[in-house]
């Protein structure tokens, strides 16, 4: 079995990890960096229980090879700090049993990156990406706007 | 994860990517080359792809090239379809591709490989088929310049060890007025029924659709028919369904009687459209 040494970049931290070039990226951050925050839902790219932000664009880590992140700025829900939008979802009750919570965090913290000004049709066409089944969506909406309130 | 292991190999330029491939080839290795990946990913996880060398093109200058060059704008096969979207450089094509999968997925999701792969909707083709625009593919018989509907019947018509660098498209099509629409079985992310995209150019559509049969593609003989001015727009629609191409997919996301209901109505919202644009 063939396998490769390289470095990630991973909340800012250089990180050397060792993988078989078929790991993705979600398995190199669980298994070998022991970052599980960000979780493996359908491991196909459908539900974004697995979102991460690579060159601060949301990104499905189960949709990248580790390999593949090699040379590139990694964050998980684990290097976000104190954000607005994580105390925004405490405030606005935006989880249940917080599975697909970090994904979503990844997500609405690139969407108000990148756009402070989002309007709903922008809010819904990043979010889309994500699926919860505990909530009604609503309490995220909620929570995502009003971070982008406080702007 | 994939239950299978390969060499990773990152070429830096055209020439390293095709001698990369014949030499593994020749060892029996089986190369793939690698834009987005997603293709690989999803299906190599339920062994329905397989592998054992990854030839990454992503990092390859020519292919991630987006550029305006004097009466064309010029793609590259691995820019992603979120960075296409954002420089809106051809708005049919950012309207088109917006709609592919969802947004966090269209940061990893290429141009080349929506266009190159197995999936039967590959809707970032269909502006560039309507548009008449230029591939740029190298592979071991060198560089080739092919106008796209001479090569893409159903898929790219690409030879072993030969892989899509570019798309060129002139930039009379890329300010025509067009038209797309997506319609779904649900939702607004997933896969289409029916993907229409058209351009009206010199008075006449020219329309291309994804998600009727196994292909997306262009039809002469259904712009024909929509073009018939003459004709109601019930005449018209008529003689375009009546000249469909086969076989249209019956399957959970939606059955060929629905797909066509889905179509005929399309094809009247287009008209419709149209008719209300001088050109």
């Amino acid at each position: 079995m063939k396998t490769y040494m390289g470095t990630l970049n991973v909340n800012g931290e250089s990180r050397l990890v060792t993988v078989r070039s078929a790991d993705t990226l979600l398995y190199a951050l669980r298994g070998k960096l022991g970052l599980t925050g960000s979780k493996p839902g359908c491991l196909n790219g459908d539900c974004g229980a697995c979102t991460v932000i690579v060159d601060g664009w949301p990104m499905k880590s189960c949709l990248m090879l580790a390999v593949e992140a090699v040379g590139k700025k990694v964050t998980t829900i684990e290097g976000l700090l104190e954000t607005p939008i994580q105390q925004a979802f405490i405030e606005n009750f935006a989880f249940q049993c917080g599975y697909c919570t970090p994904g979503f965090i990844m997500n609405c913290h690139s969407l108000i990156e990148h756009h402070p000004d989002a309007d709903d049709p922008t809010i819904k066409e990043w979010l889309e990406s994500n699926i919860c089944r505990c909530t009604s969506y609503i309490e995220i909406e909620q929570a995502v706007k009003s971070v982008l309130k406080k702007k | 994860m994939l239950p299978f292991d390969f060499e990773y190999y990152r070429p830096e330029t055209l020439n390293e990517a095709v001698e990369l491939f014949q030499f593994l080839d020749q060892q029996g290795k089986q190369p793939m080359f690698f834009s987005g990946g997603t293709e690989l990913i999803t299906l190599g996880r339920i062994n329905l792809a397989y592998t054992e060398a990854v030839i990454d093109i992503k990092d390859i200058s020519e292919c991630k090239m987006m550029q305006v060059s004097g009466d064309q704008v010029i793609l590259g096969s691995t820019l992603s379809l979120t960075k296409i979207e954002e420089a809106n450089l051809f708005p049919l094509l950012t309207k088109t591709a917006s709609e592919v999968a969802d947004h966090t997925a269209r940061g990893k999701i290429t141009l080349g490989g929506n266009i190159c792969a197995r999936i039967f909707y590959r809707e970032a083709v269909l502006p560039f088929l309507l548009a008449d625009s230029k591939v740029l593919l190298i592979g071991p018989n060198g560089k080739k310049i092919v106008p796209i509907n001479e090569i893409f019947q159903g898929q790219l018509g690409l030879e072993k060890g030969e892989f899509l660098v570019q798309i060129a498209t002139e930039n009379r099509f890329i300010r025509a007025p067009f038209f797309s629409v997506k319609r779904r079985q649900q939702w607004d992310t997933g896969y289409p029924l029916i993907t229409i995209a058209a351009l009206k150019v010199n008075q006449q559509i020219r329309v291309g659709i994804s998600g009727l049969c196994p292909f997306p593609f262009r039809s002469k003989e259904i712009e024909a028919a929509l073009n018939n001015i003459g004709q109601s727009a019930e005449a018209r629609v008529a003689g375009a369904i009546a000249v469909l191409p086969q076989p249209i997919l019956d399957d959970v996301e939606g059955s060929a009687e629905y797909r066509l209901f889905v179509l005929r109505n399309l094809f009247f919202d287009l008209l419709v459209a149209f008719d209300r644009v001088q050109v």
